[in-house]
């Protein structure tokens, strides 16, 4: 394997970690609150979809954005009033999100779009383009010297190759994911918002006791939940890829509730968790079976490795995962 | 209650009683002659009978039978409003919701063909449903009745493509006892692991499911896969352990019934496993101490309860359960072990289980009502152009309205319960 190959890869583990940050960031949010949150998947999968949808027919994919961003953000306010205001079992209402969330795409792209549950493809307009640095090699530079662009990438030397595949040339929501880790970490730990809402997800009734509104700062963090899951959704639609088709999301808002609890409930270890699972998912795209010393691993391997290596987490074997305090459990102020 | 806010009330009552005496007055000037054929006519004429009915047989069970509110009432205006809001979305789709449930109820129940599809898939429910409600009395959420499902198919497959049987009778029972097995198997790690080390069991049954589908896909391609076939399949099982259907069951008692229906004898088997969930959780002293670590595990602890010992016991039956699942849909229905067998029963079994009460005679009631809609959903798919994923809405509103939104149903009920009971004294 050589250098392009192993920064093609990585590359690739990028563009698949994004989603799953995201995701993995509004579960942070969510559950540092103390609201347990397995409709990760649903909000992201109508996002997805509305974000398709709105791209498709308007061309723009930044009506697309807020469209998906919309979507799931109704979804979140549905998870809060069932599992806030009506105290409801957190988790039913997180599965019940996800049914109605690949029930209802699908229902309405069929009434739409009369495509078999899908969008139409997206053109250029409506989809967010990778943004080429300054001095990268891109598809300008390749037009210029009228050979492809992997030619010209393989004959460019190590750091070029770095800076042009690896770093440049991704769309602004991997950016925005990325930069995402640093602000949550700073929202959470560094703002009284942050502080307030992790107590709240430890122990509300002191957060109660001290004149702080139980309820709504967990509204607002469910609500945070919804936006970047919705932009997570959007990214999936309209950035990796050019459109929506049904479930497509495939168990990512699932693969980020891992990495959340393999990164034990924080931002930077979320990011690192999110390109380990990242760098899976790339290595079994590319290759299907991997030879190691002899023995034949199987791509079925790669793709169950993110949940085992998640319940080994879970297990304690590896340190030991302890959610936040109050996750999953009603507030109820008074008896 | 005090009087400012009952004079509120009143006249919240009183003013929007006159909107929408004014508003329907309006409504009805404005359409044409023959508006009650219109479909949102209809509907609106139907969701209002289903509410006078829902109203008096509220009435009815205050009156007579107090103790039904939560397991009869409760679910009743859950399934009202589930309903109400799949036509909207019917209607919202450009489709005739009264004309919808006509070919549904017509196709899953209109002909013994309709039937045998309706008690095969209430069969599957059944099961996972039962699956879902022991795990409910212990406390516990198994989200994985899916893959433990799937790993009963294995044990089915490798039961009844390895040893040769004389009887599809025999086979059975060691079909029934390899998808217990095999099922309860794929829950003993989630049940340790809460039992022992606290890991939460919601979370690891989903790990579990991901990974039993790569475990299945990895057996599926790399085993069990006949030579020379590009199919995801393994062979097909020998005819002597094909299950009889209901009209092989049917026939020699002088009843007809339709050949291709898929329903078999494991129906029986899930009829005998609802009876025998009923007398383990309600005629059992296990069933006793399940139900008092699902109520309060300090208390059952102190009354001397293990919590390992019947996190695991629970689980494992659970486990077993849906892995039962298996002997209907892969040795009776496909024949064969396929990618995807259970197609998502595994997860309606959480919806069949909420809707139940939790009650195997409730589990039995909701299968049927889901066996209704899922064959009920695919008779649509094929005639009209709603897509067979309004039963996943469906099935999605079921479960946020008696299973999450359960006290938006309650509070207000006993509000009102308590209200007529202050009047009566």
């Amino acid at each position: 394997m050589d250098f392009l190959t192993l920064i093609q890869i990585l590359d690739s583990t990028v563009r698949l970690a994004t989603p799953l940050l995201l995701a993995c960031l509004a579960g942070l949010f969510s559950e540092r609150a103390g609201i347990f949150d397995i409709g990760l998947e649903g909000k992201m999968l109508i996002a997805a979809f509305f974000s398709a949808a709105v791209a498709a027919v308007t061309g723009n994919v930044w009506l697309g954005l807020l469209a998906g961003i919309a979507s799931s953000l109704v979804l979140a306010a549905l998870h809060g009033v069932a599992s806030i205001t009506f105290r409801g079992n957190q988790l039913i209402s997180g599965v019940a999100i996800n049914f109605l969330a690949a029930g209802l795409t699908v229902l309405i792209a069929q009434d739409w779009f009369q495509q078999g549950g899908r969008t139409p493809s997206l053109i250029s307009g409506g989809r967010f383009e990778g943004w080429e640095w300054p001095f990268a090699i891109g598809p300008q530079d390749a037009a210029a010297a009228g050979t492809p662009v992997s030619q010209l990438m393989a004959a460019a030397n190590p750091f070029t190759q770095v800076y042009s595949e690896l770093l440049s040339g991704h769309s602004v929501l991997v950016y925005f994911a990325f930069l995402a880790v640093p602000a949550t970490w700073w929202i959470l730990f560094r703002t009284r918002f942050g502080l307030r809402l992790r107590a709240v997800g430890e122990n509300p009734a002191a957060v109660d006791t001290a004149g702080v509104s139980v309820v709504g700062l967990r509204y607002a963090a469910v609500m945070i939940c919804g936006l970047l899951c919705g932009i997570a959704g959007a990214y999936l639609a309209t950035a990796l890829q050019a459109g929506f088709v049904k479930d497509m999301t495939a168990g990512r808002g699932f693969i980020a509730l891992a990495a959340l609890i393999f990164a034990k409930w924080r931002p930077w270890h979320a990011m690192g968790a999110c390109l380990l699972f990242g760098l899976l998912q790339a290595i079994a795209l590319r290759f299907q079976n991997i030879e190691l010393g002899g023995v034949t691993i199987p791509v079925q391997a790669m793709d169950a490795l993110p949940y085992v290596l998640t319940v080994v987490i879970l297990a304690g074997f590896v340190g030991k995962a302890i959610p936040p305090r109050a996750g999953g459990e009603p507030y109820v102020k008074e008896r | 209650m005090d009087k400012p806010k009952f004079v509120l009330y009143f006249a919240i009552t009183i003013v929007s009683g006159l909107v929408a005496r004014i508003g329907v007055q309006q409504l009805i000037a404005s359409l044409p002659d023959n508006h009650w054929a219109e479909p949102w006519a209809q509907l609106f004429l139907i969701a209002f009978l289903g509410a006078v009915l829902l109203c008096i047989t509220s009435l009815v069970v205050f009156a007579f039978f107090p103790a039904l509110r939560d397991i009869v009432l409760v679910p009743l205006i859950s399934l009202y409003l589930a309903t109400a809001i799949s036509a909207l979305v019917i209607l919202a789709i450009g489709e005739d919701p009264v004309a919808a449930v006509k070919l549904m109820i017509d196709g899953a129940l209109g002909s013994t063909y309709g039937w045998g599809y309706t008690l095969y898939y209430a069969t599957n429910f059944m099961f996972t449903g039962l699956a879902v409600a022991v795990a409910a009395h212990a406390g516990l959420f198994n989200i994985g009745g899916e893959g433990q499902a799937m790993l009963g198919g294995l044990g089915v497959a490798v039961i009844c493509l390895f040893i040769p049987w004389p009887h599809w009778s025999l086979a059975l029972i060691f079909a029934i006892l390899a998808a217990g097995l095999f099922g309860a198997a794929w829950a003993a790690i989630p049940a340790y692991l809460q039992a022992k080390r606290g890991s939460h069991i919601v979370i690891t049954t989903i790990m579990f499911n991901f990974i039993a589908a790569a475990v299945l896909n990895y057996v599926l391609v790399n085993q069990l896969r006949p030579k020379g076939s590009q199919d995801p399949a393994s062979a097909r099982f020998a005819e002597t352990v094909h299950l009889p259907s209901l009209h092989e069951m049917l026939a020699p008692l002088g009843i007809e019934f339709s050949k291709s229906g898929p329903a078999n004898v494991s129906l029986l088997v899930a009829l005998a496993a609802c009876v025998l969930v009923w007398l383990l959780i309600w005629r059992t002293p296990l069933g006793y101490e399940i139900r008092s670590l699902g109520k309060s595990e300090p208390a059952a602890r102190y009354a001397g309860i293990s919590s390992v010992r019947i996190i695991m016991v629970a689980m494992l039956i659970s486990g077993a359960l849906a892995g039962c699942m298996a002997i209907n849909n892969v040795m009776g229905e496909a024949e064969r072990l396929v990618l995807n067998a259970t197609e998502g029963a595994g997860f309606i079994g959480i919806a069949v289980a909420l809707m139940g009460r939790n009650h195997p005679f409730g589990v039995f009631l909701a299968a049927i009502l889901f066996g209704f809609l899922y064959q009920g959903g695919a008779e649509l798919a094929l005639w009209t152009s709603i897509p067979r994923e309004l039963i996943v809405v469906i099935q999605a509103l079921v479960i946020l309205f008696t299973g999450a939104l359960d006290n938006m149903v309650r509070m207000p009920l006993e509000k009102i319960f308590l209200a007529l009971r202050k009047g009566q004294n």
